[in-house]
């Protein structure tokens, strides 16, 4: 089955992504933790993201397009990344999400990624 | 024998009657674990059961018993479901198809003869991390069991609409998410294992408390969710808790004939008329809680089995030995720290007279945690009625009456208000 992996990460924990001297350890640690993953064999697709303040949302509302700057306000966990892999079951996927660096402090969600659509004929 | 041919005619379709409920009643669960492990999908797996029973009620009254009926009903629900499989296939993509195709070639009749209990499998998929843990307990009544939503409902205090929203919700998760239909091992056993427990548990509790409290349809799940407990400790013999949590249920349910006096008044524990105790389950509970002893390997669910098996103590020599209850909650306390469990610690040290340690343990439960907890405040007041503090005493029994539910337990608490002797434990 394929899931999605979504890095959540707090704000703290991206800011130290610019922080010199705790930025080794960041990227360290996901830099082990994705050629882990790539090495098993699982991953069918995955990126980083750049920090949330690149961010722009867009909404259309009674026709009039909106364009904001940033995340919605509000939010404590950003996704910072994720991966869709294709593994047996939910447990293994589980197994993989414990092991993203951000779980220590933000969250890892897993879903499972919806079948193609029916074709006719 | 004289039975005329009419009469055997005449008996017929309750026979086959009673044949589709002995098979849904005994059956059930094996069917639907077994059907919900090959196909990975519980609401298929009852759908096609429900249809095999209804067609059992269709044709056995004209064509007779099958040999085994159990093994007729999986026949024709594998059947159904491999249609159902195949159609849903249609629209699904290659991969799947190709899975199904898998199924499908595996399930050959030489594997369908020796289909074994899958019931072990499917209450680790109720249990799983995954499913809300409030919906543990009923996928577990309703699936492995077999149990009405309506009755399920009553007892979890819900409409029985949203109970089967919950419970259909519940299925879909487990099939959509790829929750994993075989039994976990090793070191994940026991940490899934703990779930399971909790899940038996709470039907246990179910109902129990609230019955005739305003839920005149909820019956205790107790007959339920000990059979479930007899299942868990039946498959999986390589673990004390399944057989501590049986010992523990047992020992409670022996007890529940003393609850309530023939007025229908709340009696507390130590105030129990013993004779109504049900002796034969207190010894059967005694045994059980051996042969979880003998592994050496104590639990939480064993260590509240021994104190309800000290409790029963009572029935025996007469006094209820407070001292050793006040030891293993102590140990209960460390190992699983709870509190209900920092509560009754509280009431058993005060109870075999360690009065200043009750009240230090007492200073040591969370505040702020127990303040919605009533039997924290009936404690409460039974310290401050042991420290002469009339009026702090009042005022803990009064919280606990605004915090108690069950008519009749509340009814208990007033008359201790109005009258001296608070509540012990």
């Amino acid at each position: 089955m394929h899931y999605m992996l979504m890095f959540f990460e707090t704000t703290a924990e991206v800011e130290r992504r610019n922080d010199p001297e705790r930025a080794p350890a960041y990227w360290g640690a996901w830099n082990a933790y994705v050629s882990d993953l790539q090495k098993s064999g699982v991953v069918v697709s995955g990126n980083g993201l750049q920090p949330p303040h690149t961010a722009t949302r867009v909404t259309l509302r009674a026709g009039k397009r909106h364009v904001q700057d940033g995340p919605l306000p509000d939010v404590k966990e950003h996704l910072g990344g994720y991966f869709v892999v294709d593994v047996r079951d939910l447990d293994a996927a589980l197994e993989l999400a414990a092991r993203s660096p951000n779980v220590g402090a933000g969250h890892t969600e897993v879903r499972p990624v919806l079948p193609p659509p029916p074709q006719n004929g | 024998m004289t039975t005329s041919r009419a009469e055997e005619r005449a008996a017929e379709p309750r026979a086959a009657w009673g044949a589709v409920e002995r098979a849904a009643r005994g059956a059930y669960g094996r069917l639907v674990a077994n059907l919900a492990y090959r196909f990975h999908d519980i609401a298929a797996a009852e759908d096609a059961l429900g249809d095999a029973l209804k067609a059992a009620l269709e044709q056995w009254p004209s064509s007779g018993l099958p040999a085994s009926p159990e093994a007729w009903l999986m026949a024709v629900a594998k059947n159904q479901l491999r249609q159902g499989a195949r159609h849903r296939t249609m629209a699904q993509a290659p991969e799947t198809r190709s899975a199904v195709a898998a199924i499908e070639a595996a399930l050959g009749e030489a594997r369908l003869a020796s289909a074994g209990d899958e019931r072990l499998a499917l209450l680790f998929v109720c249990a799983h991390p995954a499913i809300d843990p409030s919906l543990r307990a009923p996928l577990m009544l309703q699936t492995v069991l077999g149990v009405d939503v309506a009755r399920i409902a009553a007892s979890f205090l819900v409409t029985p609409a949203a109970m089967n929203q919950r419970l259909v919700r519940g299925k879909q998760k487990i099939r959509d998410a790829g929750v994993p239909f075989e039994p976990p091992t090793g070191g994940d056993l026991v940490a899934r294992l703990e779930s399971v427990l909790e899940g038996i548990y709470a039907a246990f509790g179910a109902g129990w408390d609230d019955a005739g409290a305003g839920t005149p349809s909820a019956e205790p799940l107790d007959e339920e969710a000990l059979f479930l407990a007899g299942l868990l400790a039946e498959q999986l013999r390589s673990e004390p808790e399944p057989l501590g949590l049986l010992a523990l249920m047992t020992f409670s349910r022996a007890r529940r004939g003393a609850r309530f006096d023939g007025r229908g008044a709340f009696v507390p524990l130590a105030e129990h008329d013993t004779s109504r105790w049900d002796r034969a389950a207190i010894l059967e509970a005694d045994r059980l809680l051996l042969r979880a002893a003998s592994f050496r390997r104590p639990g939480p669910y064993q260590l509240e089995a021994a104190i309800q098996s000290a409790h029963c103590q009572r029935l025996f020599s007469g006094r209820t030995p407070w001292a050793a209850i006040a030891t293993l909650y102590d140990y209960l306390t460390r190992a699983a720290p709870s509190v209900a469990s920092r509560v009754a610690h509280v009431a058993a040290l005060a109870e075999a007279g360690r009065v200043e340690e009750a009240r230090d343990a007492l200073a040591a439960v969370d505040r702020a945690q127990a303040a919605a907890y009533a039997p924290y405040w009936v404690v409460a007041a039974h310290l401050a009625k042991l420290a002469g503090d009339r009026e702090a005493r009042q005022s803990a029994l009064g919280r606990a009456i605004e915090l108690t539910r069950d008519e009749r337990l509340r009814a208990y608490l007033e008359r201790q208000r109005s009258l001296g002797d608070p509540p012990a434990g």
